[in-house]
């Protein structure tokens, strides 16, 4: 199986050597090499233990073709968050698509475009990043091996010094029906400077009802003081495989604030990693996945404290209807030097079926002594006590089982500062269910 | 309006009720009084049709309805009401949201138009003050950090707002000091209507000084053991229950 597929991949690679600047044909070749050194992980693999990537590796999916060109402004809209003007980079089929973007209204001192041409106007600061924060040269990291062999496009973003964006900019990647069969590599490089501020949405979603596969591999270099916030909604078609990996450096004082909102894709594989390396910085990583039928959502964060005086906070919750699966891996690791370390990690677990599953492991090292480390994990069903209080007061028995099942996602998503993108999640939280 | 006949229920296999007749008319105030443990808040949670509560025995009859075949929210629209001894806590579900839920839903069901969350606020602003309750108290998750009494308080808000037929109060009195209980008596005194009833399980007289009871029963085990008038309170009041309980042995011995 996994030689039929390695090979696809090493042909995909062939054209794309080519391509760019000698720095990028030597990165391509480097984490091509590595994908064929380690190849894809098994179940054997540790990080891959609950989900399986087999399904993923066996579709052998082909370079996607580019979109047919037929979407409209009408067909995004429904991706957009009503009311809001925010800028936002549009991408479909893993292709920009400028006439659907809007750029303007940002503040002098952001730059905002998408990748391909930012290796051409920005070749130093893409340089000088891409590719060095996401880790690929493990059996764990194949696809985003893959990913830096063949990104073609996504989004770049530079926050200049001093800088603050007060709104977000969104990035919305989509696929239509052309994207059958197909996969697309979005790469995303995102550089705040020294006490800048900003604000990106990264969202995945689907048009058709194509099967398809997104394996989108984000970089974020935080500097010393400077505050990413940073909201992920995977949204993609409800037969598309996505594996996406988010990789995020932290200096001296900085913030990182990272939200994953999960309800699409047959199978999605969600890596959240920051490293925290100044002294005094936090993290902090929450996510919400809702899924019912068949569905898989593995999310798997990674928060290494690096310096001393640092504070991480995590807050997943999951609900979980009819066969779906759901996977939470929390590793922290807390290096020796890194005293006063202060985490904090929860994953609570709604099920709303019997057959329903969640796999949840915490995995904390530390090998610091002064730490105040802590993790906790809850599995419940919905409260009959409060379902039948609500019976009571006349609400139908379909309706309280919504209504629970939004309060019981209400805590996660009200940490969503981003007062547009709460609403538009609560909605979509809050019809999640309303049809069953 | 309710009829309960010979209603015998158990929670697993420990019987609880057994053998209930109760008749309930339109305008009337009913008491119950008894001892802990002895059934009260079984039957008002049977009455409210609590899932956990077999009934084993006997009928329930409401406006010419068999109720214990209708679902605990179809009884709701039709107009029974439980306030609940020990309200339940909703985290993440503001009182406004829950309260006007509820009300729609309730509307729905009796053919009228649902009303928007604006008008809503309309409506509660004079339910709010029958309670003297604070708007404030809306935007909070349901009971959730109240007091005890902010507690009962929101249970006849609740009642407040969904205007039933039969409202069936367990404790409301319990945990409140004299001025809440005033304002949660007089605020279920502005709420009778003729056509409506109401039962009051309480465990002291005091709460009988404001609603005042057209009879009074005596609850204990699982049966009523004696009924009477609004005195039947003060007796008990003044004398305790285990002269009546002494009699219901000797009687039953006797039998
Ligand atoms: N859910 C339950 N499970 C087990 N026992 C119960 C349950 N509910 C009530 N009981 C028991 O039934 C008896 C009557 O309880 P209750 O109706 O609450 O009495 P009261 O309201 O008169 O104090 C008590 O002995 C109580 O422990
Ligand atoms: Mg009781």
């Amino acid at each position: 199986m996994t030689t039929e597929a390695r090979d696809a991949y090493r042909q995909q690679f062939g054209g794309a050597t080519t391509e760019g600047a000698e720095w990028l044909r030597a990165l391509r070749t480097g984490a091509m090499t590595a994908f064929d050194t380690h190849g894809f992980p098994t179940t054997r693999n540790e990080d891959w233990h609950f989900t399986s990537p087999a399904p993923i590796i066996e579709a052998a999916f082909a370079p996607m073709m580019p979109a047919l060109g037929t979407l409209t402004a009408a067909d995004v809209e429904p991706f957009l968050v009503p009311g809001t003007e925010w800028a936002t980079l549009v991408f479909v089929n893993g292709r920009y698509a400028p006439q659907l973007s809007r750029v303007e209204h940002l503040p002098d001192g952001v730059r905002v475009m998408n990748l391909a041409s930012a290796l051409l106007e920005e070749p130093t600061l893409v340089g000088a990043h891409l590719g060095s924060l996401a880790r690929y040269d493990q059996q764990a990291f194949a696809f985003t091996a893959l990913n830096t062999a063949l990104l073609r496009d996504g989004a770049f973003l530079h926050v200049r010094q001093d800088t603050v964006v007060e709104t977000p900019i969104h990035l919305v990647y989509l696929s239509d029906a052309g994207a059958e069969g197909g996969v697309s590599y979005p790469r995303n490089l995102i550089v705040v400077d020294r006490h800048a501020k900003a604000t990106i949405i990264e969202q995945y979603g689907a048009t058709g009802d194509a099967r398809y596969f997104t394996n989108a591999v984000t970089e974020a270099v935080i500097a010393d003081g400077a505050t990413l916030t940073h909201y992920k909604v995977q949204r993609e078609g409800r037969k598309a495989f996505h594996v996406g990996h988010i990789e995020a450096t932290q200096g001296r004082d900085s913030h990182f604030i990272s939200f994953s909102f999960a309800t699409g894709a047959a199978l999605s594989r969600n890596n959240i990693y920051t490293r925290l390396a100044g002294a005094g910085c936090g993290a902090t990583l929450n996510g919400l996945y809702m899924l019912d039928g068949e569905q898989i959502c593995d999310h798997q964060t990674s928060i290494e404290h690096a310096e001393p005086n640092c504070y991480s906070r995590e807050l997943y919750k999951g609900v979980l209807d009819d066969s779906s699966h759901g996977v939470f891996n929390g590793k922290v690791y807390v290096h020796p030097v890194a005293q006063k370390t202060d985490g904090k990690q929860t994953n609570n677990t709604l099920l709303l079926s019997p057959r329903a599953r969640i796999d949840t492991k915490p995995q904390l090292e530390i090998f610091a002594d002064d730490v105040k480390c802590t993790h906790g994990a809850t599995i419940g069903q919905l409260d009959d006590r409060m379902a039948f209080y609500l019976k009571s007061r006349g609400v139908g028995a379909e309706s309280a089982r919504q209504l629970l099942t939004y309060a019981f996602a209400a805590d996660v998503l009200e940490t969503i500062e981003l007062e547009p993108l709460k609403g538009e999640l609560e909605k979509s939280a809050l019809e999640r269910f309303v049809s069953k | 309006m309710l009829t309960i006949t010979n209603l015998s229920a158990s929670v697993g296999d420990k019987q609880i009720l057994r053998g209930i007749n109760l008749t309930v008319n339109a305008g009337e105030v009913h008491a119950i009084m008894g001892p802990n443990g002895s059934g009260k808040s079984t039957l008002a949670q049977v009455i409210a049709g609590h899932p956990g509560y077999e009934v084993t025995g006997g009928s329930i009859e409401y406006e010419g309805k068999d109720l214990l075949e209708l679902e605990p929210e179809e009884r709701a629209h039709a107009g029974v009401f439980l306030a609940f001894q020990y309200p339940i806590e909703i985290p993440g579900v503001t009182n406004a949201y829950f309260l006007r839920t509820a009300y729609n839903e309730v509307r729905k069901a009796r053919g009228e138009g649902e009303v928007d969350p604006m008008d809503f606020l309309d409506v509660m602003a004079e339910k709010l003050k029958l309670v003297e309750m604070d708007e404030s108290m809306l935007h909070r998750s349901v009971n959730q950090g109240f007091s005890g009494g902010e507690k009962k308080r929101n249970e006849i808000l609740q009642m407040a707002v969904l205007e039933p037929k039969l409202a069936v109060l367990d404790e409301t009195d319990s945990g409140l000091d004299i001025d809440a209980l005033r304002i949660v008596a007089d605020g279920v005194n502005k709420l009778r209507r003729p056509g409506n009833a109401t039962i009051v399980v309480t465990h002291y007289q005091r709460l009988l000084n404001h609603i005042v009871p057209d009879f009074v029963h005596v609850l204990a085990g699982g049966r009523i053991i004696k009924s009477g008038g609004k005195e039947l309170a003060l007796e008990l009041e003044a004398r305790g229950y285990d002269w009546l309980l002494e009699h219901e042995t000797t009687a039953g011995a006797a039998r």
